[in-house]
């Protein structure tokens, strides 16, 4: 089942994105994704939040990952600049996803058979509005349901 | 003769994208300047590009060491200490560059001296010009847009950096989303001649708010894609030079107000200007004429410069040599 979000500004999607993070558990693993300027970063800040990382939440496109402490350690990639599995394997990201803290990929669906077992999948389209976004969660794990029945419940 | 006594440093850098390495002698004069993508000969290094990989920079990191000593006329022996990027950047791609230091300076029993990436970036205008200082140093590129104040070579304070994507970034995802390729840089910088900067007008982030040296430009990539979406809805033609020209203006005004402001109440002599980005013409014409206005100088290197080199790293690297700065063998690599 799909738990489906909409936000009408920027600052919605990141404190959606801060209410996921407060539930968040060790070596959890999200996918985003989403076109260009969807929000992906706006929401993977509040994810950030909600983990208690205070520092800056910058886009990690040209550094492909930018790794932030919190409650929980938060690594933060973006494959946007990507190109080659090889390329992926080489950055480390393995070492991530097998680590007890959050990873959170942007641009996750170029690789889409490499993540096998993500905790969840989050993708941000455009709506009708200028700053309307609708936010698709899905997950195959029980105990990322039970999490996403909180954040309606909480919502 | 006087060149036995010039102060050598071997540079490397290897934080992103470039396998680069240097010779610069007494922190200004530079001998050689290796880039492993831009050598002619590509069969010299296996026909490379730039790739994220750190098994491409391990592939070519040696060949790019001994070329840029070989150039420089310089030995192993010669070389006063072993400068190197340690971050931020890619832990993979750093390590390659920073082993490699480690095990040249534990070889050659050198001094082994870590430089930060940005920092790196600011001291390629130490390469080429005369600083006058107290200066503000503007470094914006693909991964970075900070604004820096700098009292001396050494004395460098953090004034701002962006909220969400730098300066370079926006470039490149605006250039792509109008199809001018990549990379987005130098093909908006071309295409927004012919533009009319006036035709769209795009938001302008914390824009005359006085004491804020922070950037934003996310809803700026926002605002040209909204636009593209409108005119594409409606089946009207896309006018990319004027979305490109109306793109550059905003984030040249943003970053040119915000320098100028720093500067201004700093009492900087100097303005620099570092980084990918600082080759944009635009940036640096608007840049120009607004500090002549109160008298503040302004200095950018030449285009090879701005991009990552490893000259810029022998560099800063000579100030730290100077200073007895010096990073252990158990020196590591950081992201941010
Ligand atoms: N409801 C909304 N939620 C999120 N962002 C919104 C919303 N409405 C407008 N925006 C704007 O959309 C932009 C989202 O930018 P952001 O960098 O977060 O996107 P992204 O998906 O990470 O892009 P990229 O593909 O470049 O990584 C921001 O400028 C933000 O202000
Ligand atoms: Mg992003």
């Amino acid at each position: 089942m799909d738990y489906i979000f909409t936000t009408n500004a920027e600052q919605e999607t990141e404190s959606l994105g801060k209410r996921l993070g407060d539930l968040l558990f060790p070596g959890a693993v999200l996918l985003l994704d989403g076109d260009l300027g969807a929000g992906k970063t706006a929401f993977a800040r509040g994810v950030a939040r909600g983990l208690g990382v205070t520092s800056p939440v910058q886009s990690p496109t040209f550094t492909i990952l930018l790794a932030h402490s919190g409650r929980l350690p938060f690594y933060h990639f973006d494959l946007y600049r990507i190109e080659s599995e090889e390329e992926l394997l080489d950055i480390g990201i393995e070492e991530c996803l097998d680590d007890e803290g959050v990873t959170l990929v942007e641009w996750a669906e170029k690789f889409q058979g490499f993540f096998d077992t993500p905790s969840m999948s989050i993708s941000i389209a455009r709506g009708q509005e200028e700053n309307m976004r609708e936010i698709t969660f899905f997950s195959g794990e029980e105990r990322c349901r039970e999490l996403l029945d909180k954040l309606c419940a909480r919502s | 003769m006087a060149a036995m006594n010039k102060i050598l440093i071997l540079g490397i850098e290897s934080s992103c994208d470039e396998t680069a390495a240097a010779v610069v002698a007494d922190g200004r004069e530079m001998r050689s300047n290796i880039i492993a993508s831009q050598v002619e000969d590509h069969k010299k290094f296996g026909g490379v590009v730039p790739e994220i990989a750190s098994r491409k920079h391990l592939e070519v990191i040696n060949d790019v060491v001994e070329y840029a000593l070989s150039e420089a006329g310089a030995g192993f022996a010669d070389i006063s200490a072993v400068a190197v990027t340690n971050g931020p950047g890619l832990v993979g791609a750093l390590l390659v560059g920073v082993n490699m230091a480690k095990t040249l300076a534990y070889a050659l029993q050198k001094p082994l001296v870590a430089v930060n990436h940005v920092m790196s970036h600011v001291a390629a205008n130490y390469l080429v010009h005369t600083v006058q200082f107290p200066a503000v140093c503007l470094v914006a590129s693909g991964g970075h847009t900070s604004l820096l104040y700098l009292l001396s070579r050494s004395e460098t304070e953090l004034l701002g950096t962006t909220r969400d994507d730098a300066a370079g970034e926006a470039f490149d995802k605006v250039a792509r989303v109008l199809g001018l390729g990549y990379p987005g840089g130098p093909a908006i910088d071309k295409i927004a001649m012919q533009g009319n900067p006036d035709a769209f007008r795009f938001p302008r982030a914390f824009s005359g708010q006085d004491h804020s040296y922070e950037f934003s430009f996310s809803g700026l990539k926002s605002a040209v894609i909204n636009v593209l979406h409108n005119l594409e809805q409606r089946g009207e033609p896309i006018p990319k030079a004027d979305i490109a020209a109306g793109f550059q203006a905003a984030v040249v005004d943003v970053l040119v107000e915000k320098t100028r402001l720093a500067a201004k109440s700093k009492g900087a002599k100097t303005v620099l200007l570092a980084g990918g980005v600082a080759a944009n013409r635009q940036l640096r014409l608007q840049l120009r004429e607004t500090l002549a206005l109160d008298g503040i100088g302004l200095n950018y290197p030449p285009p090879e410069l701005c991009t990552d080199n490893a000259a810029m790293v022998a560099c800063a690297g000579y100030d730290l040599y100077k200073r007895n700065e010096y990073a252990g063998l158990d020196l590591n690599a950081f992201t941010v």
